[in-house]
């Protein structure tokens, strides 16, 4: 049901059964290695290229959330999936190997909670009895495409942020056990001018505080009706940006309260992350895994998660284009 | 920001520009100076001592010295970014890996290791230059500019 302008109240709250997250080795270095399924040594994860490793990372996440709920792929009825990489073949391709029903998405880094939005409607809508998200990102991958070779040794100021290899799924059913999916903010684009590709953070936050506003607007709650507000991957300088936006915006978040998933996916000691994570798998992972693991420990009951976005191509930026950002709120609560 | 791109944006558009930089992390200008000073002067002495290497015991003279001595930093380099190290002593010496050879021996190899998954013509060739090649364009170009001037200048007799 909509309620307000942009935000649909999930009545039949639809569940998430199962989820799973597969990281690399960066993020298993990191303080949520514990709430990974699966985690890699290897970047290329056995594969040929980082493109087939990201495939991977998306196949083994989908199958492990299948098998903890206890189906098999040919019960699943319809797959989300999305990723980084040009024309999303990650996705299509480890759409294949499922072979389930599939709507490819993409949103940038915001495509975990538009994937989870969209599968929570579908099952709403009862146009399927469950559906599973998947989104990835690899970090070799998406700075081939978007900015260097890897392997090229340029200085990166202290705002650019480290894409997350990873995948995160979440299976969304109209029955079972589990947090539930009660509420989605869907976001605008919104565009601030900033065009440093070096610094997204900056360039997401005005999107994901006017979802935010946007969500307790329209729902008339008050943010302490939540346990958590995570924001997608805004890291260090996005954060702060955001923080105090939302303290100018008049909404006072207590600041226990709002973290950010690229913050809490690095620890502090992992030079090379700069301002934090970034990327698709950045806010999947921490949703699909650290966060709905507390839930079900019941360490959190009630998080907003809002998945930010950068919309830009390697092409725009040299075009001088500026980058447009979204951010995406879902609700959830066990 | 420059005037003319101040121009384009909208009042909200700047107040909020100007409110997200005074929250970001200025780039280290001075630490990454001094550390470019040094590691660079340490490539640099580096490849002097190999020069000297070089006239002593292969005989090279002083002006050819220098072309062994190029070709041992580029293997290194190239050993480096293949070995996945160079990047990261990069990200720590800034322009002092950057504006000696290894920047330039850095820029090919690393982009032709990228590209490989792309096949050996169209990945490593068509991409090999990706980064290094509009150096080489406006290099070129630079000097056939200035040797325009250079024959202009003898043929009027200033020079």
């Amino acid at each position: 049901m909509l309620k307000g302008h942009q935000t649909w109240v999930f009545e039949t709250k639809p569940t998430i059964i199962a989820s799973a997250a597969v990281g690399g080795p960066y993020e298993a270095n990191g303080p949520l290695a514990s709430d990974f399924d699966l985690l890699h040594g290897d970047i290329r994860l056995g594969q040929d290229s980082f493109e087939k490793a990201e495939q991977k990372l998306q196949e083994q996440a989908c199958e492990t959330a299948i098998k903890k709920a206890n189906l098999k792929k040919e019960d699943i009825q319809f797959l989300f999936g999305g990723d980084l990489i040009n024309q999303i073949v990650p996705s299509s391709f480890s759409a294949r190997t499922l072979s389930i029903p599939f709507l490819g998405l993409y949103g940038a880094c915001s495509t975990s909670m538009e994937g989870l939005s969209l599968a929570s409607l579908l099952v709403e809508s009862k146009f399927a009895k469950n559906a599973l998200v998947c989104v990835s990102s690899h970090n070799a991958a998406s700075e081939k495409q978007y900015r260097y070779p890897t392997e090229y040794g340029s200085q990166k100021p202290p705002t650019a942020q480290w894409t997350v290899t990873g995948s995160g799924a979440a299976l969304v059913a109209d029955q079972g056990e589990g947090p539930k999916v009660t509420a989605s903010t869907i976001g605008r684009v919104i565009d601030m001018g900033l065009s440093d590709p070096f610094n997204m953070g900056a360039a997401m936050a005005p999107a994901a505080v006017d979802t935010i506003e946007a969500h307790f607007r329209d729902l008339g709650r008050d943010p302490s009706y939540y346990d958590l507000i995570a924001t997608g991957d805004l890291g260090r300088v996005g954060h702060r940006i955001a923080g105090d936006l939302l303290k100018k915006h008049g909404l006072n978040i207590p600041e226990e309260l709002l973290t950010d998933c690229g913050l809490l996916i690095y620890s502090k000691d992992q030079p090379v992350v700069l301002a934090g994570g970034s990327g698709c798998g950045c806010c999947a992972v921490t949703t699909f895994g650290h966060f709905l693991n507390r839930m079900r420990k019941g360490e959190l009951k009630k998080i907003l998660v809002v998945a930010t976005g950068a919309l830009l191509s390697p092409m725009s930026y040299q075009q001088k284009e500026s980058i447009p950002a979204i951010a995406h709120a879902v609700s959830i609560e066990i | 920001m420059s005037i003319k791109k101040k121009k384009k944006l909208s009042p909200t558009q700047q107040e909020y520009q100007q409110f997200a930089q005074a929250r970001e992390p200025k780039r280290p200008i001075l630490s990454n100076c001094i550390k470019a000073f040094f590691v660079g002067g340490l490539i640099c002495t580096f490849g002097q001592v190999l020069q000297m290497f070089f006239i002593k015991y292969f005989h090279f003279s002083t002006e050819s010295s220098g072309n062994p001595e190029v070709a041992v930093i580029i293997i290194i380099t190239v050993i480096l970014t293949g070995l996945g190290v160079f990047d990261h002593i990069a990200q720590f010496a800034g322009a002092g890996t950057v504006v000696p050879i290894t920047g330039f021996a850095n820029t090919i190899a690393s982009a032709s290791i990228e590209h490989r998954t792309e096949g050996y013509v169209l990945g490593v060739g068509g991409n090999m230059f990706k980064i290094a090649g509009p150096v080489i364009v406006f290099g070129v170009f630079s000097a056939f500019v200035v040797s325009l001037v250079v024959i202009s200048l003898r043929a009027l007799g200033v020079m």
